[in-house]
């Protein structure tokens, strides 16, 4: 148990690599710790997937089709939880754990035992969570959020979710010390702060916001636990507390959630846009300063989630002004990106064309969240699928489209081997098209008053629904060829070299694709060739 | 600047960390389960208590054998200063997601005070519950009586309390007792740092005793409010702050005891040098942590 694992050189990849499956459950490996997270995820996303394909299928038509209301609601909830909680934070955390060490020249995780619990706990957290459907009242159905009194009218599932979300909780806390105690305690001599990859920034910083964040929304759910179970009234308000006040803890937790999502996909494109600009990042300290104020600001935003759920005016103001000042930094980093690009010599693979795809629709997403910030306006959109088109924007043109940007540009590295391009890039026009036929005519039906959450509709929705819907039956078809180009890649292509791309720079590159099981034994030397600044 | 080293070290593969989570999934639903069951039959004894049992068990020998591979691991000097410094962000952000884990009940207490029942009670623009639901509720804290049971004739939940638990009684003698044990605790370190084991390990001792007669004391205190105050986790939102911030709490420094104990064992053994005892510095920077907590609660919920 107590072996130093002896480091000598890294000619021999096979060094040390144990056999079987106990390499998988017992791993202490930071890439086989990655590889589990990125597989996860991408399993996860299918099933979340096609809960969508029901919601979408059930949509096609006003009047109740194929499910009844309560399994849609399910169907809305349950895609939420698993989107955020089961696709594209592990996707993340997967990508910090392959990347981050041989990005800052270190042999692992600090801590890799933890890693592995971080990991191993997600497939006992979602089976706790999807064996709700098979209990009594179903599984959860009144919105991702566990809004009460709603949420605690849930049948047997309910303490199924509750502590779901705490053990999420576990992993993600667990997760993001590790990767802090990485960040400030594994970098190799001469990477300083200001050498970090942005990649790295992004996540040190949502590391930061993963721990501030996640034991209050475990807080919140500990109090709806004790309200059910315990005879407490914290959102009870015969007893003196308030339904509102959960709204308050939640979207503490909920707001800072929005930036875990999306800082790690700033920093894939921060990544992949000067790489194939072949230019060196534009404005990188700002774009550090700019990542640090939007998840300091992130703060201070939450109530802007419900400003029709009465507040005093003062804190309407403040809420609404504090979320208009996000777009400033946000803008920082939207104009660096185009500076990058500003007369580089741009090629568009795959990886690019989804970071420019990001920039684009990203912003789109961007631009809505700030209609919806204008409290006045807030009141007519509220709860519409405006809101609906927005957040979708936002996660799946933005956080989602940046990870399969991540995932083209890091395949190579990952399993040596080139991924198909002519495939890849008939995967980003495929998914491109369909997600904005998907989600744009739903800036329509929300200005047009259709509310979010319903399995019916008035019928005068019903053009744009049809649309929406084909759009997102491509879309989920789409992403067949997406797993079908990564086990591609994984069995076959040609053989990369440890460069890959062109204007790649930074350590990872300097690694042999795939890189040695452990990755750097001793300290690389790091200098300006791959430093970032 | 990031330690230079020679050498990394790196763990070999371990069976701990998957075990810890599947014991903590039986926990988790052996928990569900009892709670379910307590919904319909009102007892907590079930298939669900006993799965909570066994998975008690488990997680107590996952920390056992975890922490004996790491013990072993650190005698045998298989650590290095990089490991000692990973250990050290590991905990001091652990404690402080724990910190904002208090945050949110002390939320939940700040806003009751300040918001919800200060609304219930006709304060604030526009709020109308007071003048339509509950005319006769009065914003007051400690809130004794809720809005409901301001209406004549209905029969409520909630139990009416009779008296709150003054600041200046077994409250103030814990904060005495939780300070000073944060003193000894201080002592034991500086007697560590000496090498002077016998007055570590009677320093120690004090410590943890301190914190069991804290933890006695927090014991008579409940069935002081449950017997004879009628403050219970029924009675209102007064009683769910109180008895959610002061449990939360309570839990936490029997782990500090537990932690303590297991700590004070392992100085009887001589596990420790002058150098090299993060363990212990890791032990005391929680207990401290749950003593200024216990600050926070002294004032927020017994005092002011």
């Amino acid at each position: 148990m107590s072996d130093v694992a002896a480091h000598e050189h890294h000619h021999d990849d096979h060094d040390h690599k144990p056999t079987g499956l106990g390499r998988w459950l017992f791993s202490t490996n930071h890439k086989d710790i990655g590889t589990m997270y990125l597989v996860f995820s991408l399993i996860m996303f299918f099933v979340g997937g096609a809960m969508a394909m029901v919601i979408r299928a059930e949509l096609f038509q006003p009047g109740l089709q194929f499910v009844d209301p309560q399994f849609f609601n399910a169907m809305t909830t349950m895609h939420a939880l698993i989107m955020i909680f089961g696709v594209i934070m592990p996707a993340g955390v997967g990508l910090a754990n392959w990347m981050i060490p041989i990005m800052i020249g270190a042999p692992d995780m600090a801590l890799p035992r933890m890693n592995n619990m971080s990991f191993w706990i997600l497939p006992f957290a979602f089976a706790m969570l999807l064996a709700t459907f098979f209990m009594e009242g179903g599984a959860p159905n009144g919105g991702w959020t566990m809004y009460p009194p709603l949420v605690t009218q849930l049948g047997e599932g309910f303490p199924y979710l509750i502590f779901t979300v705490h053990f999420l909780g576990v992993s993600s806390i667990m997760g993001a010390i590790n990767i802090i105690a990485t960040v400030f305690n594994m970098r190799a001599p001469g990477m300083g702060f200001m050498q970090l990859p942005l990649f790295v920034w992004t996540w040190i910083i949502t590391a930061f916001l993963l721990i501030a964040s996640m034991p209050v929304l475990a807080g919140a759910v500990t109090m709806l636990l004790t309200d059910k179970y315990f005879g407490t009234s914290f959102f009870v308000a015969a007893g003196g507390g308030d339904p509102v006040m959960f709204q308050h803890i939640f979207w503490f937790f909920g707001h800072p959630e929005v930036y875990i999502l999306i800082l790690p996909a700033f920093g894939i494109v921060s990544q992949i846009i000067p790489t194939f600009a072949r230019k060196p990042l534009f404005g990188y300290e700002s774009m550090v300063y700019a990542t640090a104020a939007i998840a300091f600001l992130s703060f201070f935003v939450w109530a802007h989630h419900m400003f029709t759920v009465g507040m005093p005016l003062a804190g309407e103001l403040f809420f609404m002004y504090a979320t208009m000042s996000i777009a400033v930094p946000t803008g920082v980093k939207i104009f660096n990106w185009l500076a990058t690009m500003w007369r580089g010599s741009m090629t568009f693979e795959t990886p690019m064309l989804f970071a420019l795809a990001f920039v684009i629709l990203f912003s789109i997403g961007g631009f809505s969240g700030l209609m919806l910030g204008i409290t006045p306006a807030d009141f007519q959109y509220h709860d519409t699928y405006f809101v609906v088109a927005h957040f979708h924007y936002v996660l799946v043109t933005g956080a989602l489209f940046a990870l399969m940007a991540a995932t083209y540009f890091w395949l190579p590295k990952w399993t040596g081997h080139m991924y198909d391009e002519t495939l890849g890039q008939a995967h980003f026009w495929l998914s491109t098209i369909s997600v904005n036929v998907l989600f744009f005519p739903q800036h329509f039906l929300g200005l047009a008053g259709m509310p979010r959450r319903i399995p019916d509709y008035a019928v005068q929705f019903t053009e744009w629904n049809m649309i929406s819907s084909l759009g997102g039956f491509a879309f989920g078809l789409s992403q067949l060829l997406f797993v079908w180009v990564i086990i591609k890649c994984v069995r076959e292509g040609k053989k990369a070299d440890e460069q890959v791309w062109e204007g790649a720079r930074g350590l990872e590159w300097t690694l042999p694709s795939p890189p040695p099981f452990h990755s750097f034994t001793v300290p690389p030397k790091v200098d300006a060739s791959v430093a970032h600044s | 600047m990031s330690n230079q080293q020679d050498t990394y070290f790196i763990p070999e593969p371990s069976k701990w960390p998957v075990l810890f989570s599947l014991a903590l999934f039986i926990v988790f639903c052996g928990t569900a389960s009892m709670f379910n069951y307590y919904l319909t039959n009102g007892e907590m004894a079930s298939f669900g208590s006993h799965l909570l049992l066994l998975g008690f068990v488990a997680v107590f020998y996952m920390f056992f054998v975890w922490f004996r591979d790491v013990i072993d691991e650190s005698l045998s000097g298989a650590y290095n200063q990089q490991v000692d410094i990973s250990f050290r962000w590991g905990m001091g952000w652990f404690i402080f997601s724990e910190v904002m884990f208090f945050a949110a009940f002390f939320g939940a207490l700040f806003y009751a005070r300040v918001y919800s029942v200060p609304w219930l009670g006709g304060e604030g623009s526009g709020a109308a519950t007071n003048e339509f639901l509950w005319p006769a509720f009065e914003n007051t804290w400690p809130l004794l009586l809720t809005p409901d049971m301001t209406i004549d004739g209905l029969s409520t939940k909630f139990t009416e309390i009779k008296e709150v638990i003054p600041a200046f009684g077994i409250p103030a003698i814990n904060t005495l007792i939780l300070l000073s044990s944060g003193a000894t605790v201080t002592f034991a370190h500086w007697a560590l740092k000496k090498g002077q084991r016998a007055a570590l390990c009677w320093w120690l001792f004090a410590t943890v005793l301190l914190g069991a007669v804290f933890i006695y004391l927090q014991g008579i205190e409940y069935v002081h409010a449950y017997h004879d105050l009628g403050l219970t986790l029924n009675s209102g939102i007064y009683g769910s702050t109180f008895f959610m911030l002061t449990g939360f709490h309570g839990f936490h420094v029997t782990m500090g005891a537990i932690m303590l104990t297991v700590i004070l064992l392992r100085c009887i053994q001589g596990h420790f040098t002058k150098e090299n005892h993060f363990a212990f510095e890791a032990v005391a920077w929680y207990w401290h942590f749950v003593d200024v907590v216990w600050l926070g609660l002294f004032i927020f919920v017994y005092w002011l």
